[in-house]
Formats: structure tokens, C-alpha cells, sequence
């Protein structure tokens, strides 16, 4: 029964192992190409005291003077050792940072995800439940209205509404002003945590109301689901039982797909509300030319992608004992 | 216990026009009878089967009389009837479970023929004969006392044709009413006392089995019987 399983990670540890390589040339090469001067960024505003002998030094020291080729192979013996290099913003380890922040995103991705699948596969089976009618339409239209909103926009109407308007949830950082996340108690943190993740949110749930619709309604109007019916079993007991089930596979499948594109929307919410997560971290490395953590960043978001990717597909084949013959 | 008595199916149209693909029609099944319903395509045979059902489109305007004593069931035309994503074993349980009785899924298997290793196979690890016989044990489940059987041996190969309908002849002999709708006469002929022929949803008669081959009157029937059994014993000849 599991043999699917073993064949599944073998296949996917051999794309991995071309995938990487690939991808850390490709990230290597647009960091080195990329317009931006990592010794003027270090040096900063002290940019009048340095001249072109100290910053020859800084570039030797560096070893930014030696041939593309040779730095890409210093990077790779280094990254084999466990050496992700030094962050310049953060002025600590690369990994260190990575480490320190990688929990607060998680958090916040987590329940991003969390929310987006369960508003999303709730309101999908509620639309195809009552397909045809006013609040499917209702549904409908509002998962439109979510695929074409961008993150920062919503993100802003919250902090109007909620924040501001209401003054009911804070609208920035993980932590009251002047507490450390971690002196902070549970519900400080949970309240901060609710506008970013909702945020988040928004990314997945749309095109997942109208995946979980379209399967649901799919087994609804199926002989399977007629034969149920011709023997005594409810409409809403259809959706919520069987229809739920052939739901699920296909909508857990997407959603654990679209985690790059989770990802990719925690670098807005993160840099919206201050949030110190791995997002923020990413555009203050690309602000000050900080190309370890950079590149740091890419390979941890490369790995927690497939990770989803992977995941994805144990979902599926899980879920639909059709997938696993193939 | 069904008897049906001048069932007519009609559907109004989009330009307000009525159309009447099913009337007329009358049928007795007792219990411990198997009766037979053939017809060509688009005769009307599934229209019967989804009125005595109740699952009839919604546009579908339904007369005549249907009278059941106890429960009645279906055994779909289609495998694809089957959940794809549940055991057979878990689809038995809960038919059971919608019609508010407790199942014994391995008796029922037992009973139908099926090994109890296919409890616990999805549809699509199931034959072809392996599949009926599940839609045939979900029908059951519910404790139905009559049973309509539509098109039980389409798509099978012979043999597992023949052992369908033994095990339907079997069932009524055990005191479910059957009813097969079939457009394999010979089959049909063989296991039912009586067959009612259907053209193009206007009843034609009803048959006793035994009046099969040489005491067929309706030259509508006749020419139904020949176009079977030719085909049947001219393919014999050529393979």
C-alpha cells in the first residue's frame, strides 16, 4: 500500500537534486548581476571618509575582486560546510538570522493557511450547496473580488477599519511598544497576530472557493451522488459528508501548492505591519545590498516551496486512492 | 410488492411544449417474482426506473399510480454510481445507514458472490461484474423488498453476464421482488417469468417467458427476439 509513497520521494529527491544546483546558479548569478554596490552599502553614510584604496581593500578582504566563477565555488564549499556567510544589515550570522525569524513567519504563514482553507472550503462547499442561487452568486463574486484584490491594499483597509476605525486590533509589530515578542503574553501576541494573518489570507482563499465549488459541485450532479439521493440521503448531508470528501484531496492539493505565493505575499504583510518575520528580513537584505542573506533567504524559501510542492502531492494521492495507481 | 398502474412521465419544454417520452405503462413485481422490462434506446426503460425511484428531474411531471409495500431500491445502470473515494464495504454501511438500518457488509458480499477482500476495495479496484455486484449489495443494504435492476449485464463479458443474472433469479427466489430492465432478451427471457416490451415509451405487451420463441404473437416482439438471437448465434458462427 505505500509503495507509491517510496516511489514519490525517490522521484522528488532526484529532481531536488538538479533543481538545486540550478536554482543556487541562477540565484548567484542575478545577486552578482543585480545594480546595487555591496561595499557602498556596508560603508553607508561614512561614503565621504572611504576612499578607492580602502574600498579595494574592503573588496579583497571580501574576495569580491576574484573571478564570478571562483566566488560561486568559495559560496558553494562554504554553503557544504554549513556556512551561509555573514549578514551586513543584521551583522550576524546569516543562518542566526534565519533561525531568529524564521518562527515568526512560520506563525504567521501557518495560520494564514489555516484560515485561507477553512473560510475557503467552507464557502466553496456553501456555493455549491446552493449553486444557481443568490448566495452562491454572492460566494462567487466574493472570491473574485479576493483573487483581484492585492495584499498591501487589503492589508491597508484593515488597518483603516480595525486599527484605526475601531481602535479593536493593533496595526503593526508582534509585540506592544516597548516588549520584546517574548515578554509579551499569549493574547498580546494572538492580537497582534489576527490583521497579518488575515491579510495573508487573502492570497489563497479566492481561487479556493472556486476549487472546493467546482468539485463539490461536480459530485453533486454525479450518478454517485444521484444513487445516494435516490435512497433517502439529505441535499446538506450530500455536501457535508461525501461532498466534503471529494472536496478535500483536490482543495488541500492547491493550497499547499500555492505556498510560494504564501510566502511571496508575507514579504508585503510583513513589511505592512512591521511584522519581524523572514518577509521583512528580505526586503532590508535587497535595501542594503546584503547578498548572504539574500541568497541565505532564497534557499530557505526554496526548500520550505518543494517542501509544500511535496506535501501537495502526498495530499492528493492520500486523499484519492485513484492517484496512487499512476 | 410494486404494482404500477398507466405511469406516464411528461416534461414541459422550453417553448411551453409538453412532451411525453413515457405512458401508459403497468407492471405488477411481487415478492419473490423477477420480472423483466426491455425496450430499444430510448425507450423509456431508465424514465421507469427513475419514476419508481422519485428521481426524476425536476421538470418531470409524473401521473398514474404506483403502489409499494416496503421499501424499493435501484441498482444503477452506471458503476460510476459508486462513491470513487469510499470502500465498497463503507458504501454498503452507509446505504444501510440512509435507509436507518444496521448492515452486515461481509454477509451481504457473502451473499452476492464477492470475496471479502473487495470490503475494503474502492470502485476502481473492482471488474467490471465485481462492481455490479457492490451497486447490486448498496441496493440491498437498504432492506428493500422490491429491487429494480437497470441494465445489470451491460458492459459485461458473457460469463459474467450469466452469473449476474443468476444471483438476481437467485435473489428473487429468496423473496425480493426483482424487477430487470434489460435490452438482453435472451438473458432476460431466461431469468424472468414474464417480460413487459416497451417501444419508444408506449408499452407494446407483456410476455410470459415461457411464450419465448414460439408463442410470440406482437410481430414488434418477434422481431426483437430475432435481431437478438441472430445476432447472438451468426456471431457464434463467424468467431
Amino acid at each position: 500500500m505505500t509503495g507509491w509513497l517510496g516511489r514519490l520521494l525517490v522521484e522528488r529527491l532526484i529532481r531536488l537534486a538538479w533543481l538545486l544546483p540550478l536554482a543556487m546558479a541562477g540565484l548567484f548569478t542575478l545577486v552578482s548581476l543585480a545594480p546595487v554596490d555591496p561595499i557602498t552599502a556596508y560603508v553607508g553614510a561614512r561614503v565621504a571618509d572611504v576612499g578607492p584604496d580602502q574600498r579595494a581593500a574592503i573588496a579583497q578582504a571580501w574576495g569580491l575582486d576574484a573571478p564570478a566563477p571562483e566566488r560561486f565555488a568559495l559560496w558553494l564549499g562554504h554553503i557544504a560546510r554549513g556556512d551561509l556567510g555573514s549578514s551586513i544589515t543584521f551583522n550576524a550570522p546569516v543562518a542566526e538570522v534565519l533561525a531568529d525569524r524564521a518562527g515568526a513567519s512560520l506563525t504567521l504563514i501557518a495560520l494564514a493557511f489555516v484560515i485561507s482553507f477553512a473560510v475557503g472550503l467552507g464557502l466553496g462547499l456553501t456555493a455549491a450547496a446552493t449553486r444557481g442561487r443568490w448566495p452562491d452568486r454572492a460566494i462567487r463574486g466574493f472570491a473574485v473580488v479576493l483573487t483581484a484584490s492585492p495584499g498591501f491594499w487589503v492589508a491597508l483597509l484593515l488597518i483603516a477599519l480595525f486599527a484605526v476605525g475601531l481602535g479593536w486590533l493593533p496595526s503593526c509589530c508582534a509585540a506592544p511598544p516597548g516588549l520584546t515578542a517574548d515578554e509579551a503574553d499569549l493574547a498580546a501576541r494572538l492580537n497582534h497576530l489576527i490583521l497579518p494573518a488575515a491579510t495573508l489570507s487573502v492570497v489563497g482563499t479566492g481561487p479556493l472557493i472556486l476549487h472546493s465549488r467546482a468539485r463539490a459541485a461536480a459530485f453533486l450532479e454525479s450518478p454517485a451522488a444521484r444513487h445516494l439521493a435516490a435512497h433517502g440521503a439529505r441535499p446538506g448531508w450530500l455536501v457535508w459528508r461525501p461532498g466534503l470528501r471529494h472536496a478535500l484531496g483536490p482543495a488541500l492539493a492547491v493550497h499547499l501548492a500555492g505556498t510560494g505565493e504564501l510566502i511571496g505575499g508575507s514579504v508585503l504583510a510583513e513589511t505592512v505591519f512591521a511584522w519581524p518575520g523572514l518577509g521583512q528580513a528580505t526586503v532590508r537584505a535587497a535595501l542594503g545590498a546584503d547578498a548572504p542573506l539574500l541568497l541565505g533567504i532564497a534557499l530557505a524559501t526554496l526548500v520550505v516551496v518543494f517542501l509544500g510542492n511535496l506535501a501537495a502531492d502526498i495530499a492528493a494521492r492520500l486523499l484519492d486512492p485513484r492517484l496512487r495507481q499512476a | 410488492m410494486l404494482r404500477v398502474e398507466d405511469l406516464s412521465v411528461a416534461f414541459r419544454q422550453h417553448d411551453g411544449r409538453l412532451t411525453r417520452p413515457l405512458a401508459g405503462v403497468s407492471l405488477t413485481v411481487a415478492s419473490g417474482d423477477c420480472a423483466g422490462l426491455i425496450g430499444g434506446s430510448g425507450a423509456g426503460k431508465s424514465l421507469i426506473a427513475e419514476a419508481l425511484t422519485g428521481t426524476l428531474p425536476r421538470n418531470a411531471e409524473l401521473s398514474g399510480r404506483i403502489g409499494v409495500s416496503g421499501r424499493i431500491a435501484l441498482a444503477p445502470q452506471a458503476v460510476t454510481a459508486l462513491d470513487p473515494l469510499a470502500r465498497a464495504g463503507t458504501q454498503i454501511a452507509r446505504m444501510a445507514r440512509l435507509a436507518g438500518r444496521r448492515a452486515d457488509p461481509a454477509a451481504l458480499m457473502a451473499r452476492l458472490g464477492l470475496p471479502e477482500a473487495a470490503l475494503r476495495a474502492y470502485p476502481h479496484e473492482l471488474s467490471g461484474g465485481m462492481a455490479k455486484r457492490v451497486l447490486i449489495a448498496t441496493a440491498l443494504a437498504t432492506g428493500a423488498g422490491t429491487l429494480i435492476a437497470d441494465e445489470p449485464t451491460l458492459g459485461l463479458d458473457p460469463g459474467a453476464a450469466d452469473r449476474i443474472m443468476a444471483l438476481l433469479a437467485g435473489l428473487a427466489a429468496e423473496g425480493t421482488g426483482v424487477l430487470i430492465i434489460s435490452h438482453d432478451l435472451p438473458r432476460l427471457v431466461a431469468t424472468t417469468t414474464r417480460v413487459t416490451v416497451l417501444r419508444e415509451g408506449r408499452p407494446v405487451e407483456t410476455v410470459p417467458a415461457a411464450a419465448f420463441p414460439e408463442g410470440l404473437t406482437h410481430p414488434f416482439t418477434r422481431a426483437l427476439w430475432d435481431a437478438q438471437t441472430w445476432t447472438a448465434t451468426e456471431w457464434a458462427e463467424a468467431c
